[in-house]
């Protein structure tokens, strides 16, 4: 799989122009660039309030900017709900993962996009249960996922594996690229690993782009090819992952730094 | 041997769809030796006789209605309150209307034709009773707590105007020789059919279709269903107005059992109608429960009333033991699922910050 970093005559998977928002006074993102790279994580970073939740609500669709543009591969895309983010490829997992706890794993992955059975029983909606859980477990396979079972309900998995089950859910829908807010900030180092792992098989097994947004220095290092760093609503700047260090990224967050590496959108 | 198991599974998994569909164990134990020990303890042919199990399944069939509709409004997270107002005021509609098209003073004329207007009428007249709750839940915003005791009082106070505040009679008696003497193939009555369809509908949508799924995830989780691009709102309301719809079913059967709108029966069905749910394992918080514990939890009042009845104690004792069972099915339900008691339990991030 070609890396991130390669691609650059490809089209870009996502670009946002001059993105603008403002919540009465204050303005929560100040004309901010952003582009996204096909197999790719990119990483954002900031402080509290720097803006990485308005970012990528907009990208979302959860959030409509005052000013800028989104262009998905190189064509200009207004998202007024998350359902058109959805409808073109883009699927998020926040931070609270929004599992349904009594439903199992495959009914999670599945839910609002049930699988039904043809002919008139389908059209009476009754759901294909075989079916949706030989898709989940293809493609828990796929990502080397392990959970105890598919016919449990998710309220008896650990933290890892309900975030497994979220991640799987967005890489069996997201056809583009997908958004991770915070999907480490409630795990233990062992989990966390996996998470990240996934996240890169999701991008080498799947093709798929990764938005990854964290304020985690050493997972960021990890797994992104590269990062941008926001603060006080405006981009620092973006730098390959490789040369970036915890001092350069903690500098650039805290203002310490006003600039930062390669001007991405270059 | 595992052949037999396996078989056992899938008709099981066939008609329970999930596990989570299973009644509690215990509950349906209770009711099983409820029934052996009235059974043993009763003079003989009296308990445990046709006529009897007769009497227990038509008094249950009103209340088994209304609990099956109930069941998806709790795993929903919903409540309703007002199911007994509905069926009175279908009841009074549905008098109204045969009273009106087949009077008594012409000797009831179109008796059919009165009565499929009378049917007509009570079902629409349930189901937008129950549009009405799930429209105000999910537009005005007011819990549905709220909403369905005002129309509680609401739908109770027009069934009173209508009525000008005495039960309504003029009933042909044609319809209660058919629906109470009569019976599918001339044996299993009338309410016993239509509520073994209507429970039986209800469960398969629960534990079968994409509704059902999204029921269980509406009461767990909404925001889940949301993001999942469903029309959480419109699931919501769907959800009452076939409370009310059974409402309205409810209504025409109470008319043509009685050939009377009473508008004094029926005003704690609604509480009957939660009791019999939660004592079957729905959780009141929503997301969890099964349509098998209802028709158990259904069945126990009537059956301990019978009983006692025959045994010759007063009948009220019912009212004590079902209270105490209501209370113990919540309390085993806790202990089975281990831990903090679901009322103590944060709603959201919950145990994903201890497990980690």
């Amino acid at each position: 799989m070609t890396s991130g970093l390669q691609s650059e005559t490809e089209p870009l998977l996502l670009k946002a122009i001059g993105l603008r928002k403002d919540y009465g006074h204050v303005r929560a993102l100040d004309s901010v660039d952003f582009d996204l790279r096909h197999h790719e994580i990119h990483a954002v970073i900031g402080d509290n309030g720097a803006g990485k939740s308005t970012l990528i609500k907009i990208i979302a669709g959860a959030v409509q900017p005052d000013r800028g543009t989104l262009e998905i591969d190189g064509r200009e895309v207004t998202f007024s709900s998350p359902h058109d983010a959805r409808a073109a490829g883009i699927e998020t997992v926040y931070q609270d993962l929004a599992l349904a706890d009594p439903l199992d794993a495959a009914e999670n992955v599945f839910l609002g996009r049930e699988l039904c059975y043809g002919g008139l029983l389908g059209r009476l909606g009754f759901v294909d249960r075989r079916a949706m859980h030989a898709t989940t477990a293809a493609n828990l396979r796929d990502l080397g996922v392990n959970i105890p079972s598919l016919t449990v309900p998710v309220e008896t998995f650990s933290g890892g594996q309900r975030q497994a089950v979220a991640v799987v859910r967005a890489t069996v829908w997201g056809q583009r690229f997908l958004i991770m807010d915070e999907p480490v900030a409630a795990l233990g180092v062992q989990q966390t690993t996996h998470v990240l792992d996934l996240m890169q098989r999701a991008r080498d097994e799947k093709g798929l782009s990764v938005i990854l947004i964290s304020h985690n220095m050493p997972e960021v290092l990890r797994v992104a090819d590269r990062v941008t760093v926001l603060r006080l609503g405006s981009r620092v700047g973006t730098i390959a992952a490789k040369d970036a260090t915890p001092t350069l990224l903690v500098g650039a967050m805290t203002g310490a730094l006003n600039m930062l590496g390669e001007a991405a959108t270059s | 041997m595992t052949a037999f198991s396996a078989a056992g599974r899938w008709i099981l998994t066939a008609l329970m769809g999930r596990t989570r569909n299973l009644a509690s164990l215990w509950i349906v134990g209770i009711l099983l030796g409820m029934i052996v020990l009235f059974g043993i303890l009763c003079p003989p042919n009296t308990f445990l006789s046709a006529p009897n199990f007769r009497s227990i399944t038509i008094d249950t069939s009103e209340i088994l209605l209304l609990a099956a509709g109930q069941t998806l409004v709790l795993i929903a997270a919903g409540i309703d309150l007002s199911v007994g107002s509905l069926v009175i005021f279908c009841a009074v509609i549905s008098a109204e209307v045969l009273g009106a098209l087949s009077p008594v003073r012409q000797g009831y004329p179109n008796v059919l034709l009165a009565v499929a207007v009378a049917t007509a009428a009570s079902l629409t007249a349930g189901a937008f009773w129950g549009f009405i709750n799930g429209w105000a839940t999910v537009t005005l915003k007011v819990p549905p707590f709220i909403v369905t005791l005002g129309v509680l009082w609401i739908a109770l106070g027009l069934a009173q105007v209508i009525s000008g505040g005495i039960n309504v009679a003029s009933v042909p008696p044609q319809l209660q020789d058919f629906f109470v003497f009569g019976g599918l193939l001339g044996i299993v009555p009338w309410p016993d059919v239509i509520a073994a369809v209507g429970v039986a509908t209800l469960w398969i949508v629960l534990a079968r279709t994409r509704f059902g799924l999204r029921t269980y995830a509406l009461g767990a989780n909404a925001e889940s269903l949301r993001r999942a691009g469903v029309n959480v709102n419109r699931h919501t309301i769907l959800i009452y107005t076939i409370m009310g719809l059974f409402c309205g079913i409810v209504g025409i059967m109470d008319v043509a059992r009685f050939s009377t709108a009473s508008l004094s029966a029926h005003q704690l069905d609604n509480l009957n109608a939660i009791a019999a749910v939660v004592i079957g394992g729905t959780s009141l918080f929503g997301g969890r429960g099964h349509m098998s514990g209802t028709v158990v939890g259904a069945f126990i009042p009537a059956v301990l009333r019978n009983g006692f009845v025959i045994l010759g104690f007063q009948p009220f004792w019912q009212n004590v033991v079902v209270g105490i069972f209501l209370i113990l099915a919540v309390y085993i339900d806790q202990v089975r699922r281990g831990g903090l008691p679901v009322w103590r339990r944060k709603r959201s991030g919950r145990e994903g910050e201890q497990r980690a």
